[in-house]
């Protein structure tokens, strides 16, 4: 008898619970399993645009750093962390968090597994790695966001510095990949967006074979010809990094080596980027690179919409995550463009060394928002599904 | 009474005239570039310690102290001879502080650690730490010294602590990135600038809550572009200035109305504002054109833009 008034009561209470959001806010971190870009000889190489560590570290900086803020909210934010194989693992692995009550997924994956996680969960996803302009034109999704900058918009940034610096003449190599392939093709679209020139573009190949020589040197590759600047797609990076001063014309390199467009650079200097660097190094023990960034800019936000709905429900959550404004150091507030959840931000081109200038350019004008400059807007509607 | 009007006039000439010095930090040069008002011109440079930001001239009118991020200390500067007089250790990267009323304690944002740490003035002991929000920047102390208020860049709040007590009384949700404040004089408003969010706030002390927003628009100029961080206020209470970074300008504000009434343009990244003496010129510091612009504040309008040391931080004028 008992029992059964009881049972009324336990169900009612597991409804209540149903609709407030349970606190903490759960994050799921979805990673590649053996991640071979962070392999040590991988990170020991430190190419630029490549990892220097696991996203989780970016993500943990930035949600402890906001300890403060979230505990003055009442409100909290926790994060997991799962490695997966592949795609398959990676949607049954998304399902099961969300199942647990995650009230959000990130993913550091490839473009395939990323798109079976969007796929897979009706919660929404952050993605943090992959730059593939597939994930935010064709293969778009409604709640799937990018915090990575995409290929094209760090291609459009290269083009407006270098038709800012009037360097119009590009001799552009593009390396034996696919992934190559696919970036290649999307700097010749900017070398034409922004009136540049290709004078020509050529295979490359890593290889000592003499037989090879006509893709391999770079005297044969760069000779005769005339260009203002060599462009090279590499994305395994160590044939871009023999590059620089081995051009048979004193001209700079840039793409994945010598001037690279990049979310962040450890030595920027301006808006308050030397703190988090800095925070970031006493953290972690190593140099934030632009992969870090975009995690801890995914942490930015997530904390951004805990602190804007700290009690929930959900769906206050996700708005505040979607149609919110944030500030990632970079001097401006960012927010993620509607018509394919890309995060607009300014690009930093960097030697390596040091944050050489910023894109947008200077002079390069929009009708709304000059970050939009980088990337596909609104007008090319290459998103079909999204508003 | 002819005489006594051309002694008046005299005397009124003798003050615009009279020698107000505007003294310049420059984040990059380790030294404070010295600005007479008069000639508009460079007088001096004044070597200090290392990242020299924030200065303010102590409650007994005669040092300045100036807090320098990299050495992680405070010069004292005697302004009559221009000479430094002493250090004060102000703890890990210190940005900006303010005083306790009665000048024996120094209450001081400690950028990385994310506190506002209480110092001894004298010793350079630390007194107090109160943990706050990452990037803590803008410090005030409230006119009757019963409270401190520091924002927080990061957490994009305003944290207020309690003097007597130490503790943290109260977090005040501003804007985006908010910066730097001033009291208007009655001690009632406190006025916050978010530099992130075109806006300036308005606290009430009594309530301790946001009680107006002033959005800042300039023609030309889209909101991303308007980043205030400098901020002062006429001893009348009757006009604010703020800096509006990016957008190269410098705003007036009617205080009454809460409206932007006058811009003027200065250099580039417009940083911080600082009144002289008598009220008649600002200089505002430009961050990113290495120079200060000279404004005449009854007409409005820049006079001059003299270059100073790399990355000038602020000004502050004195006589």
């Amino acid at each position: 008898m008992r029992r059964a008034v009881l049972r009324p009561l336990a169900a009612a209470l597991l409804l209540a619970a149903g609709a407030a959001q349970a606190l903490p806010y759960k994050a799921t971190l979805l990673v590649r399993a053996d991640d071979p870009r962070l392999a040590r000889d991988r990170l020991e190489r430190a190419y630029l645009g490549h990892p220097g560590g696991p996203a989780s570290d970016g993500l943990q900086v930035a949600i402890k750093e906001a300890a403060f803020e979230l505990d003055a909210a009442g409100t909290a934010l926790t994060l997991e962390t799962v490695p997966v194989a592949d795609a398959a693992a990676a949607r049954a692995a998304a399902q099961k968090a969300e199942k647990a009550g995650a009230a959000v997924l990130l993913t550091d994956l490839d473009a395939a597994a990323t798109l079976a996680v969007a796929d897979a969960v009706q919660r929404p996803v952050l993605n943090l790695g992959a730059g593939d302009d597939r994930l935010r034109e064709a293969d778009c999704r409604p709640r799937l966001l990018h915090l990575a900058p995409s290929e094209r918009m760090r291609a459009d940034a290269l083009a407006q510095t270098l038709s800012a610096r009037k360097w119009p003449q590009v001799l552009l190599l593009t390396g034996p990949s696919p992934q190559d392939a696919e970036r290649g093709a999307v700097a010749q679209a900017a070398i034409k967006r922004y009136g540049l020139k290709l004078v020509a573009n050529k295979p490359f190949k890593l290889s000592a074979d003499p037989r090879e020589r006509n893709l391999a040197n770079p005297l044969l590759l760069t000779g005769g010809a005339s260009y203002d600047v060599v462009w090279v797609v590499d994305s395994d990076g160590e044939f871009a990094r023999s590059l620089p001063y081995r051009t048979v014309l004193p001209r700079p390199v840039v793409g994945d080596a010598g001037l690279v467009a990049l979310a962040w650079h450890a030595q920027f200097e301006r808006f308050g980027a030397p703190q988090v660097a800095r925070r970031f190094t006493k953290a972690v023990n190593r140099s934030m690179t632009a992969p870090d960034w975009s995690a801890w800019m995914a942490g930015k936000t997530l904390v951004a919409a805990a602190v804007a709905a700290p009690k929930g429900p959900q769906a206050a959550f996700e708005k505040a995550l979607l149609a919110g404004s944030f500030d990632g150091s970079k001097g401006v507030v960012m927010s993620f463009r509607p018509w394919d959840g890309q995060l607009r931000q300014p690009l930093l081109l960097t030697d390596g060394q040091g944050v050489i200038s910023t894109a947008p350019v200077e002079g390069v004008l929009h009708p709304k928002n000059a970050l939009d400059t980088l990337g596909a807007d609104a007008p090319e509607k290459l998103c079909k599904a999204r508003p | 009474m002819k005489k006594t009007l051309l002694a008046s006039l005299l005397a009124l000439s003798g003050l615009a005239a009279s020698a107000q010095t505007a003294w310049v930090s420059s984040e990059k040069d380790h030294a404070l570039t010295l600005v007479d008002l008069k000639t508009q011109a460079v007088a001096g440079v004044i070597n200090t310690c290392k990242r020299p930001r924030h200065m303010q001239v102590a409650p007994d009118g005669k040092r300045l102290f100036v807090a320098c991020t990299e050495s992680g200390q405070a010069d004292v500067i005697d302004i009559a001879s221009r000479k430094s007089v002493g250090r004060v250790a102000l703890g890990d990267e210190p940005e900006a502080f303010d005083f306790s009323k009665d000048g024996k304690a120094l209450y001081v944002s400690a950028e990385d650690e994310g506190a506002l740490v209480t110092i001894d003035a004298a010793s350079g002991k630390t007194l107090a730490s109160v943990p706050v929000g990452k990037e803590p920047e803008g410090v005030k102390t409230s006119p009757d010294g019963k409270l401190v208020f520091v924002t927080s860049e990061v957490a994009n709040m305003v944290h207020v602590v309690d003097t007597a007590s130490g503790k943290l009384l109260k977090n005040i949700p501003a804007g985006k990135r908010p910066r730097r404040m001033v009291f208007t004089p009655d001690g009632a408003q406190l006025w916050v600038s978010n530099e992130l969010d075109a806006s300036v706030s308005i606290i009430s002390v009594k309530d301790l809550a946001v009680v107006h927003t002033i959005k800042l628009a300039l023609k030309g100029a889209r909101a991303e572009d308007i980043t205030p961080v400098g901020l002062a206020m006429t001893r009348d209470g009757k006009t604010a200035f703020v800096s509006m970074g990016r957008a190269n300008h410098v705003g007036f504000i009617d205080v009454d109305s809460r409206q932007l009434t006058k811009t003027v343009l200065v250099g580039k990244r417009a940083w911080h504002v600082a009144l002289s003496p008598d009220e008649t010129r600002l200089v505002v510091s430009n961050g990113l054109s290495d120079d200060v612009t000279i404004v005449d504040v009854a007409s409005a309008k820049a006079l001059k833009s003299v270059p100073v040391g790399r990355v000038p931080y602020m000004a502050v004028v004195l006589n």
